[in-house]
């Protein structure tokens, strides 16, 4: 009896042991330092290829690990947030700009300047520091620009030679294209509240493009004409039944579905996506195009967008190794691998991505983002997903003829100014 | 005596009567200890976190009393939300009933084989397998305005034009209701069924001896014998409803403009988009209090029972 209760209790013990041991073998050797890089972009590039260059990033440097933590770009968001509340944030942290604000001041990111410093970092390689009250929070890795997508059988089929250069062409087009009885659109609206960054892309986009701005002095300007034309602009496009219906619940990749089933003729994208539009659909012409402007603009457009941010957690107990990666991949040499890899813009001035020579559409993309400079307002304000969305509720009633343009600039201008 | 000297001790240290009275507890420790760490502390902290202004946005939170519960309380897009959240769980708890119920009685009718009866609950009880994004996805196909139930429609000429299912804040609440039902009637079916086949058959041959009609068996011995069941299952699918979030959010994401603004949405919008963690503390601690108003009917109905 006693025997057979010392027996159980040596194999409960024992069970324990190997239970709890598994959890702490993390760290191979003593020593050994292990890093964790939380990030979205290992499911969006070729399989491999992210794990590839952190191995070469430990070949290069020995004594430091580096674990990946890899999910979707909106659970990321709320694993960085819910990771600095409890402490237990990975210690290279992947960043959207427009988390950059309220991760700041929740504390959760550290201020790079002291390790900019300390390692005599030369800033000036980097395309475009996010900055907080003079503090560097993130560094942008791979920008993915947003440039129009045109279809060009459908150009062809409606009898359109030129590609749309201002506002009153892309109206024009956008009605040649337009065929109910086909079910073919001139364009298409992603404007579905869960991840609103259609205000962003396809919306705002349009003011950027002709170099104005929804802001002034940093705080909202959103009842400026410029903001107000542009809202009109989409509202006649609208009314005129030139754009794919369901917008209001329409996501992102919802409109890249229609563009890839031929569904509309022109649609706002990223770059990223060429590869997988010539995936879906093979036979399918396509072009890229600048932004139209408004007509008889000459100057620098603005460009829309997205970029792959990298930042430093602040309860990190290893900044030291953390920066050291995020300077690796900074490194012109790297950037131009991974950029090239994720067929995207470079972070690092001095890189350039190899497909850009080899691929005339995303050269053409290289092109307008050379010609253009980066325009994204949301980045670095306060609660931007939310300014979108609120601004979002705002356009979707004014779609729906529920208020005019001036009302829904002006309610979007009140709820925003809550925020700031 | 078998006892070593050890045991002997052992038993000698701790009284019969003493093991005896804390067994139980001990047995019941393991969930006991589960349940405190992973519920019952959390929830604590949320009530505490809402009495708070801003908790982990700010480092040093002060206690507010009740100032998030009137916040709250008079916020339009909360009312919204309510009104939504109630209409989205009384119909989806109704109708799921009354669908679930006419499939157990198509189930169980005499005609039925056994074999047939098995395979077909398994094809029944499908859409409850699935997860909530795979319904989202599903759903969102389907209801496309360029997919097929438009598709459908119009060629039976039962609409005009296309429809915008999830976009029209007209129609968008219904769609979603529709899908919700969809989703959950397999358990009511599956439950009713083994209701159904617990009938005693002497019921139904007294009813007919006694010349009652088909709509008299169903009324008076059919429901009356389920009565349990379905309050049980009522109660339980409407805590359940009542707490959505994974469906609203993949579909809609409470667009348009709040029209399928539920409690759940309503929640985590307060936390990760406008990091106002106090508030959607106090938006929990409501949507709590509303679900044990529920849960304390269904525990004193089971308690009446036994």
């Amino acid at each position: 009896m006693i025997r057979k209760r010392l027996l159980v209790l040596l194999l409960s013990l024992t069970l324990l042991s190997v239970a709890l041991s598994s959890v702490g073998a993390q760290t191979t050797k003593a020593g050994d330092v292990t890093i964790e890089f939380i990030q979205w972009w290992a499911p969006e590039l070729p399989a491999g290829s992210l794990r590839a260059i952190m191995d070469d990033f430990e070949a290069q440097n020995p004594g430091i690990k580096v674990k990946l933590i890899s999910g979707p770009y909106s659970n990321t968001h709320d694993q960085i947030v819910t990771g600095a509340a409890t402490g237990t944030l990975s210690d290279v942290v992947g960043l959207d700009g427009a988390w950059v604000n309220d991760l700041a001041k929740q504390g959760a990111i550290t201020a790079l300047d002291p390790l900019m410093a300390a390692t005599n970092y030369d800033a000036s390689q980097v395309a475009a520091i996010i900055k907080l009250n003079g503090k560097s929070y993130m560094f942008p890795v791979a920008s993915f620009v947003y440039p129009v997508f045109i279809n060009l059988d459908l150009f062809k089929a409606a009898g359109i030679a030129k590609l749309p250069t201002n506002r009153t062409e892309f109206l024009q087009d956008a009605t040649k294209l337009t065929d109910k009885s086909k079910n073919q659109y001139g364009w298409v609206l992603p404007l579905s509240l869960q991840t609103p960054n259609g205000v962003q892309n396809d919306v705002m986009s349009w003011v950027w493009a002709s170099g104005k701005s929804m802001l002034k002095d940093g705080k909202p300007d959103l009842t400026n004409p410029d903001v107000i034309n542009t809202l009109k602009y989409i509202q006649s496009m609208y009314k005129k039944g030139l754009i794919s219906p369901g917008s209001f619940a329409k996501q992102e990749q919802d409109k890249v579905e229609e563009f890839v089933n031929g569904r509309v003729g022109m649609m706002i994208d990223t770059l990223a996506h060429i590869n997988m539009i010539r995936e879906r659909n093979p036979k399918l012409n396509f072009a890229i195009s600048a932004l139209p402007a408004v007509d008889g603009y000459s100057g620098r457009r603005g460009l829309p967008y997205a970029a792959w941010g990298i930042g430093i957690s602040e309860s990190s107990q290893h900044k030291a190794e953390a920066w050291k990666l995020v300077s690796y991949l900074m490194s012109p040499e790297v950037n131009s691998k991974l950029v090239s890899i994720a067929h995207a813009f470079p972070g690092n001035v001095k890189a350039k991505p190899d497909f850009v020579a080899t691929d005339p559409l995303f050269g053409k993309g290289f092109e307008i983002f050379q010609s253009g400079n980066l325009a994204n307002e949301f980045v670095g304000l306060p609660v931007a997903e939310q300014l979108m969305r609120s601004f979002d509720e705002e356009i979707q009633l004014m779609l729906d003829g529920k208020q005019t343009a001036e009302k829904a600039a002006a309610n979007a201008q009140a709820k925003w100014l809550k925020s700031f | 005596m078998a006892f070593s000297k050890k045991e002997r001790s052992l038993h000698l240290l701790i009284s019969f009567r003493t093991r005896r009275a804390i067994a139980p507890y001990l047995y019941q420790a393991p969930t006991i200890i589960l349940l405190t760490v992973l519920m019952l502390y959390p929830i604590i902290v949320v009530v505490r976190y809402s009495l708070m202004d801003n908790v982990i946005m700010n480092k040093h939170p002060a206690f507010v009393g009740l100032q998030n519960y009137i916040a709250v309380l008079s916020d339009a897009t909360f009312r919204a939300s309510v009104g939504n959240t109630l209409y989205f769980t009384v119909m989806s708890v109704i109708f799921h009933l009354m669908v679930g119920l006419a499939f157990a009685m198509l189930l169980n009718a005499k005609v039925v084989k056994p074999l047939v009866r098995s395979v077909l609950r398994v094809l029944y009880i499908m859409p409850w397998v699935f997860t909530a994004t795979i319904i989202a996805i599903i759903w969102r196909l389907l209801l496309n305005p360029s997919g097929v139930v438009n598709y459908i429609l119009q060629s039976m000429g039962i609409i005009g034009e296309n429809i915008e299912w999830f976009s029209s804040s007209a129609v968008a609440i219904h769609a979603l209701t529709f899908v919700n039902i969809w989703a959950g009637y397999p358990f009511y079916m599956v439950s009713l069924l083994a209701g159904l086949q617990g009938i005693p058959n002497d019921l139904y041959e007294a009813a007919i001896i006694d010349g009652a009609s088909e709509s008299q068996k169903f009324w008076h011995i059919t429901i009356p014998q389920l009565s349990p069941i379905i309050i049980s299952i009522a109660m339980l699918d409407f805590i359940w409803t009542m707490q959505v979030f994974s469906l609203v959010w993949m579909t809609t994401g409470g667009g348009p403009i709040h029209a399928t603004e539920v409690l759940g949405t309503y929640t985590y919008k307060l936390a990760f988009s406008t990091y106002q963690f106090s508030m959607a503390s106090t938006s929990a601690v409501i949507i709590l209090v509303l679900s044990m108003s529920v849960a304390f009917f269904y525990v004193r109905h089971q308690k009446a029972r036994d």
